[in-house]
Protein backbone atom coordinates (compact mmCIF):
# COMPACT_ATOMS: atom_id res chain seq x y z
CA UNK A 1 0.00 0.00 0.00
CA UNK A 2 1.25 3.35 -0.99
CA UNK A 3 1.96 5.45 1.76
CA UNK A 4 -0.93 8.20 2.35
CA UNK A 5 1.16 11.10 2.37
CA UNK A 6 2.42 10.66 -1.35
CA UNK A 7 -0.18 12.24 -2.58
CA UNK A 8 0.78 15.44 -1.42
CA UNK A 9 4.08 15.12 -3.00
CA UNK A 10 5.41 17.75 -4.97
CA UNK A 11 6.61 16.79 -8.75
CA UNK A 12 8.34 18.88 -10.76
CA UNK A 13 6.97 18.04 -14.47
CA UNK A 14 9.17 21.61 -16.18
CA UNK A 15 12.32 22.59 -14.48
CA UNK A 16 12.60 26.35 -14.90
CA UNK A 17 15.85 26.75 -12.66
CA UNK A 18 16.33 27.50 -9.43
CA UNK A 19 17.35 30.20 -6.41
CA UNK A 20 19.92 29.02 -4.12
CA UNK A 21 18.49 25.55 -2.39
CA UNK A 22 14.82 26.05 -3.77
CA UNK A 23 14.15 24.97 -7.31
CA UNK A 24 11.52 26.69 -9.56
CA UNK A 25 9.45 24.53 -11.71
CA UNK A 26 6.29 23.89 -13.49
CA UNK A 27 5.33 21.41 -10.62
CA UNK A 28 2.12 18.89 -10.28
CA UNK A 29 0.85 21.62 -8.02
CA UNK A 30 1.31 24.76 -10.52
CA UNK A 31 -0.54 22.28 -12.90
CA UNK A 32 -3.40 21.72 -10.73
CA UNK A 33 -3.25 25.72 -10.18
CA UNK A 34 -3.63 26.47 -13.21
CA UNK A 35 -6.40 24.13 -14.39
CA UNK A 36 -8.82 25.07 -11.51
CA UNK A 37 -8.27 29.02 -12.79
CA UNK A 38 -9.09 28.09 -16.64
CA UNK A 39 -12.53 25.58 -14.93
CA UNK A 40 -13.28 28.94 -13.60
CA UNK A 41 -12.14 31.26 -16.73
CA UNK A 42 -14.13 28.52 -18.61
CA UNK A 43 -17.55 28.74 -16.18
CA UNK A 44 -17.16 32.23 -15.69
CA UNK A 45 -16.39 33.87 -18.78
CA UNK A 46 -17.02 31.32 -21.34
CA UNK A 47 -20.44 30.85 -19.85
CA UNK A 48 -21.59 34.04 -19.61
CA UNK A 49 -20.35 35.35 -23.37
CA UNK A 50 -24.09 35.27 -25.01
CA UNK A 51 -25.13 37.65 -21.81
CA UNK A 52 -28.25 36.33 -22.44
CA UNK A 53 -31.21 38.19 -20.41
CA UNK A 54 -32.82 34.55 -20.09
CA UNK A 55 -29.69 32.46 -18.90
CA UNK A 56 -29.15 28.60 -20.31
CA UNK A 57 -27.83 26.53 -17.88
CA UNK A 58 -24.09 27.32 -17.79
CA UNK A 59 -24.92 30.89 -17.19
CA UNK A 60 -27.20 30.28 -14.31
CA UNK A 61 -24.37 28.14 -12.95
CA UNK A 62 -22.19 31.06 -13.13
CA UNK A 63 -24.74 33.73 -11.82
CA UNK A 64 -25.64 31.66 -9.29
CA UNK A 65 -22.14 31.46 -7.99
CA UNK A 66 -21.39 35.41 -8.74
CA UNK A 67 -24.35 36.05 -6.94
CA UNK A 68 -23.73 33.84 -3.60
CA UNK A 69 -20.43 35.38 -3.43
CA UNK A 70 -22.15 38.65 -3.95
CA UNK A 71 -24.56 38.37 -1.00
CA UNK A 72 -21.88 37.05 1.19
CA UNK A 73 -19.99 40.33 0.63
CA UNK A 74 -22.75 42.50 1.01
CA UNK A 75 -24.33 40.51 3.97
CA UNK A 76 -20.54 40.21 5.84
CA UNK A 77 -18.75 43.55 4.79
CA UNK A 78 -21.55 45.83 4.07
CA UNK A 79 -22.33 47.38 0.88
CA UNK A 80 -19.03 49.67 0.63
CA UNK A 81 -17.61 46.10 0.79
CA UNK A 82 -18.54 45.54 -3.13
CA UNK A 83 -15.19 46.90 -4.03
CA UNK A 84 -13.66 44.02 -2.70
CA UNK A 85 -16.16 41.70 -4.36
CA UNK A 86 -13.26 40.70 -7.38
CA UNK A 87 -10.97 39.91 -4.29
CA UNK A 88 -13.52 37.64 -2.19
CA UNK A 89 -14.74 36.24 -5.22
CA UNK A 90 -11.28 35.16 -6.99
CA UNK A 91 -10.62 33.42 -3.71
CA UNK A 92 -13.51 31.86 -2.78
CA UNK A 93 -13.45 29.93 -6.60
CA UNK A 94 -9.63 29.64 -6.25
CA UNK A 95 -10.27 27.71 -3.65
CA UNK A 96 -13.37 25.93 -4.10
CA UNK A 97 -12.12 24.95 -7.06
CA UNK A 98 -8.54 23.43 -6.05
CA UNK A 99 -10.53 21.73 -3.47
CA UNK A 100 -13.07 20.19 -5.80
CA UNK A 101 -10.37 19.24 -8.55
CA UNK A 102 -8.09 17.93 -5.79
CA UNK A 103 -11.00 15.50 -5.14
CA UNK A 104 -10.90 13.99 -8.62
CA UNK A 105 -9.03 11.17 -7.99
CA UNK A 106 -5.44 11.25 -8.69
CA UNK A 107 -5.27 14.95 -8.84
CA UNK A 108 -3.55 17.15 -6.82
CA UNK A 109 -4.97 19.25 -4.19
CA UNK A 110 -3.14 22.38 -4.06
CA UNK A 111 -5.02 23.47 -0.76
CA UNK A 112 -3.59 20.80 1.37
CA UNK A 113 -0.35 22.81 1.45
CA UNK A 114 0.15 24.98 4.09
CA UNK A 115 2.25 27.99 1.79
CA UNK A 116 -0.67 28.03 -0.65
CA UNK A 117 -3.32 28.47 1.91
CA UNK A 118 -1.06 30.86 4.69
CA UNK A 119 -0.09 33.26 1.05
CA UNK A 120 -4.10 33.16 0.68
CA UNK A 121 -4.33 34.34 4.43
CA UNK A 122 -1.74 36.93 3.89
CA UNK A 123 -2.89 38.44 1.14
CA UNK A 124 -6.37 38.89 3.38
CA UNK A 125 -4.37 39.98 6.29
CA UNK A 126 -2.29 42.61 4.37
CA UNK A 127 -5.15 43.86 2.32
CA UNK A 128 -6.76 44.28 5.43
CA UNK A 129 -4.07 46.04 7.02
CA UNK A 130 -2.85 48.28 3.97
CA UNK A 131 -6.65 49.28 3.25
CA UNK A 132 -7.34 50.20 7.11
CA UNK A 133 -4.78 52.26 7.52
CA UNK A 134 -4.75 53.99 4.03
CA UNK A 135 -8.63 54.75 4.54
CA UNK A 136 -8.73 55.53 8.59
CA UNK A 137 -4.84 56.57 9.26
CA UNK A 138 -4.17 55.47 12.75
CA UNK A 139 -8.02 55.47 13.62
CA UNK A 140 -7.46 51.85 12.28
CA UNK A 141 -5.68 51.01 15.41
CA UNK A 142 -8.92 51.48 17.34
CA UNK A 143 -9.51 48.22 16.13
CA UNK A 144 -7.41 46.99 19.25
CA UNK A 145 -9.06 49.32 21.84
CA UNK A 146 -12.70 48.47 22.89
CA UNK A 147 -15.09 50.75 23.35
CA UNK A 148 -16.52 51.71 26.46
CA UNK A 149 -14.27 49.30 29.07
CA UNK A 150 -12.97 51.08 31.68
CA UNK A 151 -9.26 52.46 31.01
CA UNK A 152 -7.51 50.24 33.47
CA UNK A 153 -9.02 47.03 31.55
CA UNK A 154 -7.38 48.17 28.50
CA UNK A 155 -3.95 47.01 29.93
CA UNK A 156 -5.41 43.16 29.82
CA UNK A 157 -7.71 43.24 26.70
CA UNK A 158 -5.21 44.82 23.88
CA UNK A 159 -3.00 42.72 24.35
CA UNK A 160 -5.85 40.34 23.88
CA UNK A 161 -7.25 42.21 20.80
CA UNK A 162 -3.74 42.04 19.17
CA UNK A 163 -3.67 38.40 19.98
CA UNK A 164 -7.07 38.14 18.53
CA UNK A 165 -5.85 39.97 14.99
CA UNK A 166 -2.49 38.33 14.71
CA UNK A 167 -3.69 34.55 15.28
CA UNK A 168 -6.74 35.74 12.54
CA UNK A 169 -4.32 34.47 9.11
CA UNK A 170 -3.27 31.91 11.16
CA UNK A 171 -6.28 30.19 12.16
CA UNK A 172 -7.62 31.00 8.43
CA UNK A 173 -5.02 29.34 6.61
CA UNK A 174 -4.26 26.47 9.14
CA UNK A 175 -7.98 25.28 9.17
CA UNK A 176 -8.45 25.08 5.24
CA UNK A 177 -5.00 23.53 5.23
CA UNK A 178 -6.22 20.36 7.71
CA UNK A 179 -9.13 20.34 6.63
CA UNK A 180 -7.99 19.41 3.20
CA UNK A 181 -4.86 17.20 4.53
CA UNK A 182 -6.89 15.17 7.04
CA UNK A 183 -9.42 14.44 4.39
CA UNK A 184 -7.22 13.41 2.05
CA UNK A 185 -5.37 11.42 4.70
CA UNK A 186 -8.37 9.50 5.55
CA UNK A 187 -9.98 8.88 2.10
CA UNK A 188 -6.29 7.44 0.94
CA UNK A 189 -6.65 5.42 4.56
CA UNK A 190 -9.60 3.75 3.88
CA UNK A 191 -9.12 3.03 0.00
CA UNK A 192 -6.27 0.83 1.17
CA UNK A 193 -8.14 -0.88 3.91
CA UNK A 194 -10.53 -2.29 1.04
CA UNK A 195 -6.83 -3.40 -0.77
CA UNK A 196 -5.58 -4.96 2.28
CA UNK A 197 -8.64 -6.97 3.03
CA UNK A 198 -9.27 -8.14 -0.11
CA UNK A 199 -5.80 -10.01 -0.04
CA UNK A 200 -6.53 -11.34 3.44
CA UNK A 201 -7.79 -14.47 2.88
CA UNK A 202 -11.26 -15.30 4.22
CA UNK A 203 -11.13 -11.44 5.97
CA UNK A 204 -11.75 -10.23 2.03
CA UNK A 205 -15.55 -10.95 3.28
CA UNK A 206 -15.25 -7.52 5.41
CA UNK A 207 -13.80 -5.16 2.30
CA UNK A 208 -17.27 -4.22 1.75
CA UNK A 209 -16.97 -1.89 4.61
CA UNK A 210 -14.17 0.11 4.50
CA UNK A 211 -15.64 1.00 0.83
CA UNK A 212 -18.79 2.42 2.08
CA UNK A 213 -16.70 4.14 4.57
CA UNK A 214 -14.66 5.61 1.68
CA UNK A 215 -17.79 6.17 -0.12
CA UNK A 216 -19.60 7.93 2.52
CA UNK A 217 -16.07 10.25 3.29
CA UNK A 218 -16.00 10.87 -0.12
CA UNK A 219 -19.59 12.78 0.03
CA UNK A 220 -18.29 13.90 3.46
CA UNK A 221 -15.10 15.38 1.33
CA UNK A 222 -17.15 17.46 -1.01
CA UNK A 223 -19.27 18.55 2.18
CA UNK A 224 -16.11 19.93 3.24
CA UNK A 225 -14.35 21.43 0.13
CA UNK A 226 -17.31 23.76 -0.24
CA UNK A 227 -17.55 24.91 2.95
CA UNK A 228 -14.00 25.38 3.93
CA UNK A 229 -14.36 27.84 0.86
CA UNK A 230 -17.28 29.47 1.67
CA UNK A 231 -15.74 29.89 5.50
CA UNK A 232 -13.21 31.17 3.86
CA UNK A 233 -14.48 33.73 2.05
CA UNK A 234 -16.88 34.86 4.87
CA UNK A 235 -13.83 35.42 7.35
CA UNK A 236 -12.73 37.50 4.50
CA UNK A 237 -15.55 39.35 4.05
CA UNK A 238 -15.67 39.90 8.16
CA UNK A 239 -12.11 40.75 8.44
CA UNK A 240 -12.65 43.62 5.42
CA UNK A 241 -15.29 44.75 7.23
CA UNK A 242 -13.12 45.78 10.08
CA UNK A 243 -10.71 47.34 7.42
CA UNK A 244 -13.72 49.37 6.48
CA UNK A 245 -15.11 49.92 9.98
CA UNK A 246 -12.45 49.72 12.39
CA UNK A 247 -14.70 51.43 14.34
CA UNK A 248 -16.58 48.44 15.67
CA UNK B 1 12.58 24.26 -21.13
CA UNK B 2 16.31 22.35 -21.42
CA UNK B 3 17.68 21.12 -18.01
CA UNK B 4 20.56 19.74 -17.20
CA UNK B 5 20.82 16.42 -16.71
CA UNK B 6 22.31 16.96 -12.87
CA UNK B 7 19.42 19.00 -12.06
CA UNK B 8 17.03 16.06 -13.22
CA UNK B 9 18.81 12.69 -11.11
CA UNK B 10 19.50 15.19 -8.15
CA UNK B 11 15.88 16.21 -7.75
CA UNK B 12 14.86 12.76 -8.58
CA UNK B 13 17.16 11.45 -5.78
CA UNK B 14 15.46 14.02 -3.53
CA UNK B 15 12.16 13.48 -4.55
CA UNK B 16 12.50 9.83 -4.07
CA UNK B 17 13.98 10.43 -0.67
CA UNK B 18 11.30 12.30 0.27
CA UNK B 19 8.75 9.42 -0.58
CA UNK B 20 10.07 6.94 1.84
CA UNK B 21 9.74 8.32 4.86
CA UNK B 22 11.46 11.88 4.22
CA UNK B 23 10.10 15.45 5.17
CA UNK B 24 6.18 15.73 5.16
CA UNK B 25 5.28 17.03 1.62
CA UNK B 26 3.47 20.08 3.29
CA UNK B 27 6.52 21.12 4.90
CA UNK B 28 9.73 20.85 2.48
CA UNK B 29 10.41 24.42 2.30
CA UNK B 30 12.76 24.03 -1.08
CA UNK B 31 9.10 23.39 -3.23
CA UNK B 32 7.55 26.81 -1.25
CA UNK B 33 9.17 29.35 -3.67
CA UNK B 34 8.20 27.72 -6.96
CA UNK B 35 5.06 27.66 -5.48
CA UNK B 36 4.84 30.39 -4.36
CA UNK B 37 5.41 31.58 -7.65
CA UNK B 38 2.82 29.59 -9.40
CA UNK B 39 0.14 30.84 -6.90
CA UNK B 40 0.90 34.35 -7.28
CA UNK B 41 0.77 33.72 -11.29
CA UNK B 42 -2.16 31.71 -11.15
CA UNK B 43 -4.63 34.08 -8.70
CA UNK B 44 -3.14 37.26 -10.19
CA UNK B 45 -4.31 36.29 -13.61
CA UNK B 46 -7.78 34.81 -11.85
CA UNK B 47 -7.95 37.82 -10.23
CA UNK B 48 -7.06 40.04 -13.03
CA UNK B 49 -10.12 38.08 -15.51
CA UNK B 50 -12.42 38.22 -12.29
CA UNK B 51 -12.06 42.61 -11.61
CA UNK B 52 -11.99 43.01 -15.57
CA UNK B 53 -14.27 40.48 -16.78
CA UNK B 54 -16.16 38.41 -14.62
CA UNK B 55 -17.35 40.83 -11.89
CA UNK B 56 -18.60 43.86 -14.49
CA UNK B 57 -20.08 41.08 -16.85
CA UNK B 58 -22.27 39.17 -14.41
CA UNK B 59 -23.08 42.87 -12.36
CA UNK B 60 -24.59 44.29 -15.76
CA UNK B 61 -26.21 40.77 -16.82
CA UNK B 62 -28.05 40.91 -13.33
CA UNK B 63 -28.68 44.48 -13.30
CA UNK B 64 -29.80 44.55 -16.93
CA UNK B 65 -31.86 41.70 -15.70
CA UNK B 66 -33.46 43.54 -12.63
CA UNK B 67 -33.85 46.64 -14.30
CA UNK B 68 -35.91 44.94 -17.03
CA UNK B 69 -38.36 43.28 -14.66
CA UNK B 70 -38.71 46.36 -12.79
CA UNK B 71 -39.68 48.38 -16.65
CA UNK B 72 -41.82 45.52 -17.32
CA UNK B 73 -43.62 45.42 -13.76
CA UNK B 74 -43.87 49.03 -13.64
CA UNK B 75 -45.33 48.63 -17.55
CA UNK B 76 -47.85 46.14 -15.81
CA UNK B 77 -48.91 48.00 -13.11
CA UNK B 78 -49.94 50.82 -15.69
CA UNK B 79 -51.50 48.67 -17.95
CA UNK B 80 -53.56 47.21 -14.36
CA UNK B 81 -54.09 51.14 -13.36
CA UNK B 82 -55.93 51.71 -16.61
CA UNK B 83 -57.43 48.63 -16.84
CA UNK B 84 -59.29 49.15 -13.52
CA UNK B 85 -59.94 53.00 -14.50
CA UNK B 86 -61.87 51.21 -17.40
CA UNK B 87 -64.30 49.31 -15.17
CA UNK B 88 -64.58 51.88 -13.10
CA UNK B 89 -65.82 54.16 -15.83
CA UNK B 90 -67.95 51.29 -17.37
CA UNK B 91 -69.77 50.46 -13.93
CA UNK B 92 -70.45 53.90 -13.37
CA UNK B 93 -72.17 54.33 -16.41
CA UNK B 94 -73.98 51.29 -15.60
CA UNK B 95 -74.78 52.53 -12.78
CA UNK B 96 -75.88 55.43 -14.31
CA UNK B 97 -78.00 53.62 -16.87
CA UNK B 98 -79.38 51.82 -14.37
CA UNK B 99 -80.84 54.88 -12.04
CA UNK B 100 -82.25 56.22 -15.18
CA UNK B 101 -84.21 53.13 -16.43
CA UNK B 102 -85.26 53.10 -12.33
CA UNK B 103 -86.55 56.45 -12.69
CA UNK B 104 -88.53 56.31 -16.09
CA UNK B 105 -90.26 53.08 -15.02
CA UNK B 106 -90.96 54.91 -11.72
CA UNK B 107 -92.50 57.39 -13.51
CA UNK B 108 -94.57 55.36 -15.73
CA UNK B 109 -95.81 53.00 -12.77
CA UNK B 110 -96.87 56.41 -11.00
CA UNK B 111 -98.26 57.33 -13.65
CA UNK B 112 -100.55 54.46 -14.23
CA UNK B 113 -101.29 54.01 -10.40
CA UNK B 114 -102.46 57.96 -10.03
CA UNK B 115 -104.61 56.88 -13.41
CA UNK B 116 -106.55 53.91 -12.01
CA UNK B 117 -106.59 55.31 -8.83
CA UNK B 118 -108.51 58.26 -10.16
CA UNK B 119 -110.59 55.58 -12.00
CA UNK B 120 -111.63 53.34 -9.02
CA UNK B 121 -112.32 56.39 -7.16
CA UNK B 122 -114.77 57.38 -9.66
CA UNK B 123 -116.32 54.49 -9.51
CA UNK B 124 -116.29 53.80 -5.75
CA UNK B 125 -117.67 56.88 -5.65
CA UNK B 126 -120.55 56.00 -7.93
CA UNK B 127 -121.20 53.10 -6.62
CA UNK B 128 -121.51 54.03 -3.35
CA UNK B 129 -123.98 56.76 -4.27
CA UNK B 130 -126.35 53.91 -6.10
CA UNK B 131 -126.07 52.33 -2.73
CA UNK B 132 -127.29 55.35 -0.66
CA UNK B 133 -130.10 55.07 -2.79
CA UNK B 134 -130.55 51.64 -2.87
CA UNK B 135 -130.40 51.46 0.85
CA UNK B 136 -133.04 54.55 1.14
CA UNK B 137 -135.88 52.44 -1.01
CA UNK B 138 -135.33 49.58 1.12
CA UNK B 139 -136.04 51.12 4.29
CA UNK B 140 -138.98 53.14 2.66
CA UNK B 141 -140.42 49.80 1.21
CA UNK B 142 -139.99 48.27 4.31
CA UNK B 143 -141.78 50.94 5.73
CA UNK B 144 -144.63 50.95 3.54
CA UNK B 145 -144.54 47.11 3.55
CA UNK B 146 -144.53 46.86 7.90
CA UNK B 147 -147.15 49.38 7.52
CA UNK B 148 -149.21 46.84 5.01
CA UNK B 149 -148.97 44.27 7.26
CA UNK B 150 -150.23 45.57 10.60
CA UNK B 151 -152.90 46.42 8.41
CA UNK B 152 -153.64 42.97 7.43
CA UNK B 153 -152.81 41.61 10.69
CA UNK B 154 -155.63 43.88 11.92
CA UNK B 155 -157.80 42.90 9.44
CA UNK B 156 -157.77 39.47 9.90
CA UNK B 157 -157.36 38.90 13.77
CA UNK B 158 -160.69 41.08 14.09
CA UNK B 159 -162.39 38.23 10.98
CA UNK B 160 -160.50 35.77 13.16
CA UNK B 161 -162.21 37.23 16.41
CA UNK B 162 -165.50 38.04 14.99
CA UNK B 163 -165.59 34.55 13.82
CA UNK B 164 -164.69 32.65 17.16
CA UNK B 165 -166.43 34.67 19.14
CA UNK B 166 -169.22 36.23 16.88
CA UNK B 167 -168.55 39.85 17.99
CA UNK B 168 -166.97 41.84 16.23
CA UNK B 169 -164.15 43.57 18.61
CA UNK B 170 -163.47 47.60 18.29
CA UNK B 171 -161.26 48.87 16.36
CA UNK B 172 -158.89 50.15 18.77
CA UNK B 173 -158.11 47.13 20.73
CA UNK B 174 -157.66 45.15 17.32
CA UNK B 175 -154.85 47.97 16.83
CA UNK B 176 -153.57 47.65 20.42
CA UNK B 177 -153.36 43.89 20.00
CA UNK B 178 -151.24 44.09 16.76
CA UNK B 179 -149.45 46.34 17.62
CA UNK B 180 -147.79 44.58 20.91
CA UNK B 181 -147.25 41.47 19.05
CA UNK B 182 -145.62 43.10 15.91
CA UNK B 183 -143.35 44.81 18.63
CA UNK B 184 -142.98 42.19 21.27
Amino acid sequence: MASPIEQFEIKPLIKLGSIGKSEIAFTNSALFMVIAVALIVLLFVYGTRSRSLIPGRIQALAEMGYEFVANTVKDSAGHDGMKFLPLVFSLFMFVLFCNLVGLVPGAFTVTSHLIVTAALAALVIFTVIIYGIYKHGAHFFGLFVPKGVHPAMLIILVPIEVISFVSRPISLSVRLFANMLAGHIALKIFAGFIATLLFAGGWAVLSPLPLALTVALTALEFLVAVLQAYVFAVLTCIYLHDALHPGH
Amino acid sequence: MATPATTTTGTVAHGGEAAHGGAFPPFQSETFASQLLWLAITFGVLYYIADKVIVPRLGAILADRASRIGGDLNEAAAMKAKAEEAVAAYEKSLAEARAKSQAIAQEARDAVNAKSDARRKAVEADLSAKLVEAEGKIVAMKTSAMGNVSGIAAEAAATIVTKLTGTAPSQAAVDDAVKSSIEG
